[in-house]
């Protein structure tokens, strides 16, 4: 527990350690807000624009949950037929990575053809950012299930479905949730790049108009926020991981305790 | 054949019928199991000895339903495998149990699949199906660790709550492949005496594989010794010995010359070299 605290305080001292010289940087070369601003001009900009950048920082977030809860459903099944069966995931897998590997940016425009510009594109983008990370790792999680264990169930006479359910979907359960925690944060830049490429709200759409009007510490102001959402949203999801998915990570466990 | 124990009778639980499994196709196909027949009465345990490779632990496959035979039948109960309601235990030599839950949860794992009791799963799984698990954990020695995580026991320890999970749904076949094979000695003994005490109490008809000739010796009523390439049944011998059995039995001078009989047969039994 020692040093699990020692950690943390490093952790701590870090961040701070990385602001402080960030400051100290911009004053020792005299760095022009214009380029670079200085954290603590970011924070007054981000207090005193905090009533204007609020309902963008709502959007943003609204926008990125929905786009996430889309993907995690979609995710979901498509990972489970293909993990299914060998040959669905021996089948499956080179399509499924040729989609993983499309950058999503390029995608934009095509959902902003097809559905206008604001909130739609921005969720189908959060949603199939998030959805490669979650469909890979179910489908892995699935087709990597022990068969021995499958073999007790077998035994038992136990139905496809009961074994989906008692041991397929619980041993994919660790790779699940690794996937989310890596899903969330790719759901923001989703977010993100279609507001910034189409849309009149959002964090991203605040960004794009402070750019062009030079206003650099606004954009900062909005990285800042994206960065807190981000971490707020990763740890959520730690957090749910550690408490579900426990035993797979028992060795931490012992090393903790 | 050495005795007339195959000869079918009312009892008859366990028939193979001229059953053979083959794995592969054309000229690279490997024979596991050539022609086999095999009866076994209800309420019989019997043991499968013989060299790695034989096809002991095909045979328990294949009268789980876990493979379909190549050719032959395999009847339990009277009807085809997999169409007939016998409930089956099983355990393995590896202790297989689910990392996610704890031992009790695992132990109760047959309850939630099988017939009659999976209906009433739900609805006692708090209270009579819980006492029955913590019951069984206490008669194989493991009171009080139906809360832990499978991994916070030792080797013996699961092997022991695997044969819960074998014998929790009161099964009427029981198949153990192996399941003492990685314990030590003393640890082996004493499971041998839980095993034997388990048996005589709820009577399954039990197919044994196992290394061991004491252990078959000390377990079975019934020994089958096969031999390797293609797997086959070259004897079948009562196990003479009064029950309960005890270790001491075993350094009988009748129980020795039993093992050393059943030793000869299977070196004799190991595959030879041959031109291929």
């Amino acid at each position: 527990m020692d040093q699990q605290l020692r950690r943390r305080v490093w952790s701590v001292l870090l961040i701070i350690g990385f602001f402080v010289m960030w400051e100290a940087f911009c004053w020792v070369f005299h760095i022009s807000d214009i380029v670079l601003p200085k954290p603590s001009q970011i924070v007054v900009t981000l207090v005193q624009r905090f009533p204007a950048l609020w309902p963008h920082a709502v959007q943003t977030l609204y926008t990125t949950l929905v786009g996430f809860a889309f993907g995690i459903v979609a995710g979901v099944l498509l990972g489970v037929m293909i993990g299914s069966s060998r040959l669905a995931y021996d089948v499956a897998y080179p399509l499924l990575i040729g989609f993983a590997s499309i950058p999503k940016v390029a995608v934009v425009p095509i959902f902003v053809l097809w559905f206008g510009s604001g909130a739609v594109p921005a969720i189908l983008t959060a949603m199939i950012m998030s959805l490669f990370p979650i469909v890979v790792n179910v489908a892995t999680g699935l087709a990597t299930t022990e068969p021995e264990l499958e073999d007790v169930m077998k035994a038992l006479r136990a139905t496809k479905l009961d074994i989906l359910w008692n041991v397929g979907l619980p041993r994919t359960m660790p790779y699940f949730f690794a996937s989310l925690k890596v899903a969330v944060t790719l759901a923001f830049v989703g977010t993100v790049i279609s507001e910034t490429v189409a849309s009149n709200r959002g964090i991203g759409n605040v960004m794009m108009i402070a750019s062009s009007n030079f206003d650099v510490p606004l954009v900062f102001a909005g990285l800042i926020i994206l960065a807190i959402m981000g971490v707020a949203l990763y740890a959520v999801f730690s957090l749910i991981e550690a408490r579900i998915t426990g035993w797979a990570h028992r060795k931490d466990e012992f090393a903790m305790g | 054949m050495t005795s007339d124990s195959n000869a079918r009778t009312d009892d008859t639980f366990i028939e193979l019928e001229n059953v053979t499994l083959a794995y592969g196709r054309g000229e690279r196909q490997v024979v596991a199991l050539g022609e086999t027949n095999l009866r076994v009465d209800q309420g019989d345990f019997v043991a499968l000895v013989g060299p790695s490779g034989c096809g002991k632990s095909t045979i328990l496959k294949l009268v789980t339903g876990l493979i379909t035979a190549t050719s032959g039948y395999v009847y339990v109960a009277g009807r085809e495998v997999g169409a007939e309601p016998v409930r089956v235990g099983m355990a393995f030599q590896n202790p297989t149990m689910l990392p996610w839950l704890t031992v009790r949860d695992n132990v109760m794992m047959p309850l939630k699949i099988v017939p009659p009791f999976r209906q009433e799963y739900q609805s006692k799984k708090k209270t009579e199906f819980r006492d029955r698990a913590d019951a069984l954990l206490k008669e194989v020695g493991l009171a009080g660790f139906g809360d832990k995580h499978p991994w916070q026991l030792s080797g013996g320890m699961l092997q022991r709550a695997s044969l819960c999970r074998a014998l929790i749904h009161e099964p009427q076949l029981l198949m153990l492949d192996e399941p003492f094979g990685a314990l030590d000695q003393f640890t082996r003994e004493e499971l041998w005496a839980v095993m034997q005490e388990l048996w005589l109490k709820l009577k399954p008809t039990v197919l044994l594989v196992t290394h061991d000739l004491k252990e078959a010796g000390y377990l079975a009523n019934r020994i089958c010794v096969m031999r390797s390439r293609p797997g086959q049944i070259i004897d079948d011998a009562a196990v003479p010995f009064a029950r309960p059995r005890t270790i001491d039995m075993s350094y009988t001078p009748e129980f020795v010359s039993m093992t050393q009989r059943l030793r000869e047969l299977i070196v004799s039994a190991r595959p030879v070299r041959e031109t291929v």
